[in-house]
């Protein structure tokens, strides 16, 4: 029987990671991710984890300990935000170069300069060719229930890729939800520890991030493709396992609205929640509308975009991150050009918003659904980039 | 870089892992030489500074001089600049 629990999004993504049994937790602190490692520190000390917790100087140490943790065959955790992330870059291409499964909570935040603590996506996009699979959630239960299925993902020997479950820094991180938690044992049943293909063993030494030239490194970042690509229908039968387990529905997109939509809102995280409730309010008054969230970005689920967009006329794509000098934001980039590969004729526009934790208040997406609906009617993009909430 | 026929993705084993331990000396790095070092055995005093000096591990030891094996050596030309009688010269490939 789940138990609920009042949990923040720091706290249920820690929860979580007690209760998949990780092995090893290296971590540096940094505002909002530290409530999870401090959680879970806790755990440590109270003795209710057999985990190897280290202290590490910094972000990009924290990844090295977990990237070696994980060729050691350890089922491995880390957190970061932000800076912490920005300084891990380097170690980020490394453990999914290396296929090293580890499963990190993000809680995004701004990058500097200017220098600033609260939620946007800049941290995750700019790493968003990492090679990691990435996950978004829009609430604390989601947060807690695909770190579960992350471990299980992650680890599939048909996978072998690291995870990000990305929470909205301080609108998720800080903000006590409900959260209906599993019990350990099935939990247990759904997670049993993790059966690496291949493990450091100095019985049986191999080469680790042997240097390869022109000859092979191609290859080898083919490869990586590949196993996002094989991703998919692993995410798909652990999606189903869990449902079995809990009850909850998940996939690569969530929607709301979209069986008779013709304008429509699609973004990542905690905005989602107030967009379904202005879709809702909106809808109640007959307007047809609707709400686009990719659960999964990385791999980006195209295939499953194109089946859910049924009578769409108008999407605005609604990006908590800018790409300076690119013609949309990363996320709409990815909508446009899945639509476009495929001769969809649904007009599209861009609204970034939210830099710095700036509100995105029910009015300003109120707004962006009136002009959807107004693309929806007339088939005119006037800004296909806009930004929403700054001042002129 | 050796010439034989190269695997390709699907066959090489995931992240560049490799699962034979030693396999360094499979990969010949002797292609990559603009000077060969030739030994005059003759003066060689067999002192091995040469053999101490060569990154590659390319001096082989004989009784009374040194030879070098060319599969690997690279051709940095330290082993000439060390050795004390001067018994190794440089001499360009020719291709
Ligand atoms: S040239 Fe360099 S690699 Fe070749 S034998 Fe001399 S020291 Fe070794
Ligand atoms: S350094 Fe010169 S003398 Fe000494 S072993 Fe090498 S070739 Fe012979």
């Amino acid at each position: 029987m789940p138990k609920i629990m009042g949990l923040t999004g720091d706290e249920a993504i820690a929860y979580a990671a007690k209760q998949s049994k990780v092995d090893v937790v290296a971590a540096y602190p940094i505002t909002p991710q530290t409530i999870i490692v401090e959680a879970f520190s806790e755990y440590v000390h109270n003795g209710e984890v057999h985990t190897e917790f280290v202290c590490v100087e910094s972000e990009h140490s924290a990844m090295s300990a977990c990237i070696g943790a994980s060729l050691a065959g350890a089922r491995v955790f880390t957190a970061s935000s932000s800076q912490g992330l920005a300084l891990m870059h380097e170690m980020l291409y490394i453990a999914s170069g290396l296929r090293c499964p580890i499963v990190m909570g993000v809680v995004n935040r701004a990058l500097s300069a200017p220098i600033n603590i609260h939620g946007d996506h800049s941290d995750m996009m700019g790493s968003r060719d990492c090679g990691w699979i990435q996950i978004y959630c829009e609430n604390s239960q989601e947060a807690y229930d695909w770190v579960l299925q992350a471990f299980k993902i992650a680890e599939d020997h048909e996978v072998l890729l690291p995870v990000t479950v990305n929470i909205d820094g301080f609108i998720l991180s800080h903000a006590l939800e409900r959260v209906e938690v599993y019990d350990d044992g099935d939990v247990e049943k759904f997670l049993s520890i993790r059966n690496a293909p291949f493990k450091l063993d100095p019985d049986n030494p191999f080469t680790v991030g042997a240097l390869c030239f022109t000859d092979y490194y191609f290859e080898i970042k083919r490869q990586q493709v590949e196993a996002l690509k094989n991703a998919p229908p692993v995410i798909d039968k652990v999606n189903k396992e869990f449902e079995g387990l809990t009850g909850k529905k998940y996939s690569y997109i969530n929607t709301y609205g979209l069986e008779d939509a013709e304008a429509a809102v699609l973004c990542l995280g905690s905005t989602a929640g107030t967009a379904k409730a202005v879709a809702k309010k909106l809808r109640s008054q007959g307007k047809r509308v609707g709400v686009i969230k990719p659960w999964v970005y990385r791999p980006f689920p195209s295939e499953h975009l194109l089946q859910t967009l049924g009578n769409l006329k108008a999407l605005a794509v609604l990006d908590r991150a800018i790409c300076p000098g690119a013609p949309y934001g990363a996320l709409c980039s990815d909508v446009v050009s899945t639509l476009y590969d495929n001769g969809k004729q649904l007009k599209v526009f861009n609204a970034v918003y939210g830099l710095g934790g700036r509100d995105i208040t029910p009015f300003d997406i109120e707004a962006i659904f009136n002009e959807a609906m107004d693309v929806a009617k007339t088939g005119i993009v006037k800004e296909p980039l806009k930004f929403v909430g700054v001042r002129e | 870089m050796s010439k034989e026929s190269k695997l390709g993705w699907k066959k090489i084993p995931i992240g560049g892992l490799l699962f034979e331990p030693g396999s360094a000396m499979q990969y010949k790095t002797g292609d990559w030489r603009a000077f060969k070092p030739i030994v005059d055995q003759g003066k060689c005093i067999n002192c091995l500074l040469c053999w101490i000096y060569c990154p590659d591990a390319a001096i082989v030891r004989k009784e009374k001089f040194i030879d070098i094996n060319y599969d690997y050596c690279k051709g940095c030309g330290i082993c000439a600049n060390e050795c004390p009688v001067k018994a190794i010269t440089m001499v360009e490939e020719k291709k």
